[in-house]
This record gives structure tokens, sequence and C-alpha cells, in this order.
């Protein structure tokens, strides 16, 4: 019986595994090998002595950090006011926050630029209300980026986050307040842990997602906010220097890997 | 340890008024059964008095005090839900250490009062388990440990057994009423299970869509029903035509069955006889009537009639209770 099954999808482990792994496979190798010379770590070598690489990577966690505490700051509450509409409102609430998935992300991104730009409708606004004299720079900088990784990665956060609210019972926190809980005591006691790993999921996921972010940093960064795969994207495609490449995806994979680890730990406690 | 009052209390969700005028008064350690089908407002009123929900209309006293418009947080309540509603990530210890911390109490103190309310529910040595670790008894005993630990001045219990067995069910009605007994806490249980409201209080209040129906002591309330309603909630009810085109009701305990043919008796034929154990419950067709069958429960020495057998059918005159 297995031997049959087997050999079912024994054509598409093959395309597997020339179209997609041994690529990778193969990539991955460069980083660890040198024309004549062999295994070598010198790539790694290199990206330690040249300050830029490990700027970047510094760069890219940091506004993957950020840009993931905007998410949770705005998700949690967003999926906690979606859990008490009532099911039609609820329903809308929903789609508005599944929309974006079906909305194409460049088109998302270029949006940004329409709202933030400097004769956009946020600058726009500001100045009609006197709060500034000159336009704000939203774009191209970390702040745009960071405004639009936020709005991209929001639902990623969102739906678990409301999938794990909406199977708390309301009778929990009728029972926490029946026993004397006064109701900042049942929010942290009794609501927040039951939504905590679902919080902790969607977060790892959302900075996840972060990390490898291209089109958005490229388009809403215009270029001055460098992230790794902008960079990857230099080093391949413009110097290219594929060996360099290779050795920093290779070092984004482990933190990826790393991170993915913690969220399937916390994820299988999450359906538990 | 206080006492309830309820005056004219009325809730309404649009059109339906799942509590309906309702008057009642639980004395300082009195233990009250609120009794009625699904859908009678039973959860409604517990939670008004608890205080998850405002009513529409009507006051709430608890020890003398008006309570109507304080939070849950401020009546010192112990809450039994239908559905438990344990913590899922807390221990059994934590649950029941959850109203002591509210209350600021904890350390030591907390600890071994919450172990000697494990200990009070028979639950001792489980107190490292999480909710979904225990069977639906165990969880049940959980709920009232948390409920009681706090030492409340009432304790308020929706349907706490409906989800059990019928074995453990009463195994726990008797704890729970010796319980009741061994705290001397004034008590508000629901059911919709008549046996539960019969044996385990002191009086019952009978309900149905929202409005009261009886309040009485439990044998007072089988016996001398305030209406139809009641009577069939209660029990089986024989129902009889007495003079002036009224009705009475007869319970079956109090029919009497002898041989066929005997002065002073209806010619009867037995339609069934169900043997019960102590009890053998015979449907009978009186002779010459269209109504309904009359129900006889007779304590079963020896021979039971059979199905078509004759038999004459009896009461007193005393046994017979008018119902409207
Ligand atoms: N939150 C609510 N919204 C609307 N109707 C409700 C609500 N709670 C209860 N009801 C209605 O009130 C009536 C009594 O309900 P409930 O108190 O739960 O009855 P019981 O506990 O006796 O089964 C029912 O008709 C129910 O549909
Ligand atoms: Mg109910």
């Amino acid at each position: 019986m297995r031997s049959s099954g087997f050999s079912f999808i024994a054509p598409l482990l093959v395309l597997m595994v020339f179209a997609f792994n041994l690529p990778i496979l193969y990539m991955l190798g460069l980083a660890f090998w040198s024309k004549g010379q062999g295994f070598t770590l010198e790539h790694y070598e290199g990206l330690v002595e040249a300050p830029v690489y490990l700027r970047v990577l510094g760069n890219t966690m940091r506004i993957a950090l950020i840009a993931t505490l905007a998410n949770v700051i705005i998700g949690y509450p967003l999926a906690h006011w979606m859990r008490g509409l009532q099911n039609r409102a609820r329903l809308i609430a929903i789609a508005l926050v599944v929309l974006p998935f079906w909305v194409s992300i460049l088109v998302r991104t270029y949006a940004w630029i329409v709202v933030l730009g400097n004769g956009g409708l946020v600058n726009r606004a500001l100045m009609w209300l006197g709060l500034t004299d000159a336009p704000v720079s939203f774009l191209y900088n970390e702040l745009g980026v960071t405004i639009g990784m936020a709005n991209v990665l929001l639902p990623f956060l969102v739906l678990p986050l409301f999938a794990a609210m909406i199977r708390i019972d309301d009778r929990l926190m009728q029972a926490a307040a029946s026993l004397g809980a006064p109701p900042r005591t049942i929010f942290w006691k009794v609501y927040f842990p039951l939504t905590l790993p679902a919080l902790a999921a969607g977060t790892l996921l959302v900075f996840i997602l972060c990390l490898g972010f291209y089109v958005t940093p490229a388009i809403l960064g215009g270029g001055r906010v460098p992230m790794i795969s902008n960079l990857l994207d230099t080093l391949i495609n413009q110097i290219p220097r594929w060996e360099q490449a290779s050795a920093i995806s290779t070092i984004l994979l482990i933190v990826t890997l790393l991170i993915f680890a913690a969220y399937r730990r916390l994820d299988r406690k999450a359906s538990a | 340890m206080s006492d309830i009052r309820l005056e004219g209390v009325t809730k309404r969700y649009g059109p339906v008024a799942a509590a309906d005028d309702v008057d009642l008064s639980v004395a300082q350690g009195e233990f009250v059964t609120i009794l009625g089908p699904s859908g009678s407002g039973k959860t409604t009123l517990l939670s008004l008095i608890a205080g998850l929900n405002r009513p529409t209309a009507g006051r709430i006293f608890i020890g003398g005090r008006d309570v109507t418009e304080a939070t849950a947080q401020e009546r010192n309540i112990g809450l039994v839900f239908q559905s438990y509603a344990l913590f899922p990530h807390m221990t059994v210890l934590e649950n029941v250490l959850f109203p002591l911390g509210v209350r600021k109490i904890g350390g030591a103190a907390a600890r071994s009062q919450a172990l000697e309310a494990l200990k009070l529910v028979r639950l001792d040595g489980l107190e490292g388990r999480r909710p979904s670790q225990l069977s639906g008894g165990q969880q049940q005993r959980v709920a009232l440990a948390r409920a009681i630990v706090f030492k409340p001045d009432i304790l308020l219990l929706d349907e706490p057994l409906g989800a059990l067995d019928r074995k453990l069910r009463e195994e726990l009605q008797v704890e729970l009423k010796q319980l009741q007994r061994t705290l001397g806490v004034t008590t508000l249980l629901v059911t919709h299970d008549q046996e539960e409201a019969l044996s385990l209080s002191d009086r019952i209040m009978v309900l149905n869509h929202g409005k009261t129906q009886q309040v009485a002591a439990p044998a007072e309330a089988y016996l001398k029903p305030a209406n139809r309603f009641v009577a069939e909630f209660l029990g089986i009810a024989n129902f009889v035509g007495l003079d002036g085109g009224r009705t009475g009701l007869v319970r079956p305990e109090r029919v009497r069955l002898g041989p066929g043919g005997v002065n002073g008796g209806r010619p009867a034929r037995v339609i069934e006889a169900i043997y019960l154990g102590q009890m053998v419950r015979y449907h009978l067709a009186i002779e010459g009537s269209e109504g309904a069958p009359i129900v006889a429960a007779v304590p079963f020495v020896g021979r039971a009639w059979q199905a078509g057998e004759s038999v004459a059918v009896s009461w007193d005159a005393a046994d017979i209770w008018p119902v409207t």
C-alpha cells in the first residue's frame, strides 16, 4: 500500500526536488564554495568585514520589529472589537480585513504613495488643519516602509487572533465578574491569557514575513531604506556577487527557521 | 449570609419577557429551587440576582441592601454556571484561588483556604490538574469549590447537575444538600428536573414563561398545586371531574386498586402495568369514561395486576385537590 502511494506522488516529488530544492541547495552551497579552492568560509568573513551587510541585517530586524509591534497595537484592539460585533457587522468587518488579500500588493503599496505623498491626502489634511506648514515626508524613509508593511501584513495577525477570541466563551468573563473581579482583572487574568498563544503565533508569523519583504520597502523606501531582500536584489541582479548573496540568505534562512520553530510550538499550544 | 428579596423583577428582551414581575423572598440559610421548563427564564433570573444583567423593572435586595444597580463584583455572590465556566488556562487550584486573589487574599492563607474548599467537595489531590483533564462530575465540583471558597453571602446554582448521568447526579444531590447545610449559606438552585427540586429544597418556585406559578414547600406544591401547569410539571397528574364542572387532581400514589366487582370502587380495565422496582405503575381505563387513562402507583407486594384484567379504582375525597 505504501509503495503504491509513493509511486503516485513520485513524479511530483521529483519535480519538487529538481525544480525547487536543488536550486536552493545549490544556492546555499554557493556560500561555502570558492572557485579553485573548494570549501571555504571566506564569504562569511566577507560579511563580517563589510559592516554594511550586518547593518542592513540589523536594520531589517529593527524595521520588522517596529512594523510587527505596530501590527499588534492596531490588530489586537481591532480583533477584539470585531469579536463584540453583531453577526452582520462582524461579517462586514471580516470582509474589510480580508479584502486586501484580494488586491495586488503592488496596487496597495502604490496606493500609499497617493495617501502619504507630499501632495497626498494626509499631508493636505495636516496643512489644511494648520498642524504643519510644510509637508511631512512619510515616503522614501523608514516611516513609510513601516506603515506600508504594517498595513499589508495586518490580516495575518488579525485573522488568527480573531479566531482565538471568538472561541472564548463569554461565560468565562461573566464567571470572573461573579467571582468579584473588576474589568481590568478580567481582561488581564482571563481574556488576555486565552488569546496569548494566538497573539504570539500571529506576531511571529508577521515578523517572519516582514524579514523577507521586498515590494513594499522597494517602492515606499525608494531605494533609501535598505532591507535584506533589496540588498539581495542588488547583489544578484546588479553587482553581481552571488556567493555573498547566498551567505546572507543562509543567515536569513536560519533566523527564519528558528523563529518558525518557535511559531510552530506556540501554534500547537494555541490549537490545543 | 444574607437573605434575598425580589420585588416585581422584570427583564425584557424585545417583545419577550424572560422574567415577568417576579416576587420572591429567600430567608437566610434557606435552600430554594427555581423549577421550570427550558426557556422559562431561570438563567435570566439568576443572572439578574448575580448582577450580570440589569432588570428592566423591579428591585433586588440582598441582606436588606438594594443591589439593583450594583455590579456583580459588589455583590459577593457565589455562582455556579450551567456550563461550569472553569478557566481553561488555570489549574484546579488556580481556579479556586482566583476569587481569593481578587479579594487580595494571597500566600499561605489563600492556599489553605482553597485546599479546604477542595476538600469539602472531595477533590483533594487533584489541585494540579487542568479542567480539561477532569470528568464532568469533577469539573462540577471545582466550579462549586470556586463558588464557595470566598464565603459568599449567597450561592446561586444554575442546573449544576444537569450535564451529569443519573447515578452521579443522585450522589451529588446528597452531597450538595449536606454541603449547603454545613455552610448554612442561602442557596438558590435552578433546575428543570422536578425530582431534583422536590428532593433538595426547603421551598420551590415554579416558573413558566417568566411568570411565577407557585412558591411553596415541595410537598405542598406537589399535592396542592396552584394550577394545572404546576400539577403536570411536578409529576404525573390524574384530573377528575368534580361537582359543578370543576376539575380535581389526584396523584397516582393516592389511587387505590382492588379486585374487580368490589363495592365502592369504579370498575376499570388495566391497559398497561409497568414494573418500577418498589412500585408498579398502572394505566387504567375507567369503564364508561372517555377521558384520559387514570394512572395509579401502587407498592409492589408479591403480585401485580396484568394488562386486560378488571379492577376497581377508588380514592378518598380528602386526596382530591381542586385545580383551575
Ligand atoms: N441575551 C438574550 N437575548 C435575547 N433573549 C434572551 C437572552 N437571554 C435569554 N433570552 C430569552 O429569554 C427566555 C428565557 O431564557 P433563559 O433564562 O435562558 O431560560 P432557562 O434558563 O429557563 O432555560 C428565552 O426565551 C430566551 O430566548
Ligand atoms: Mg438556563
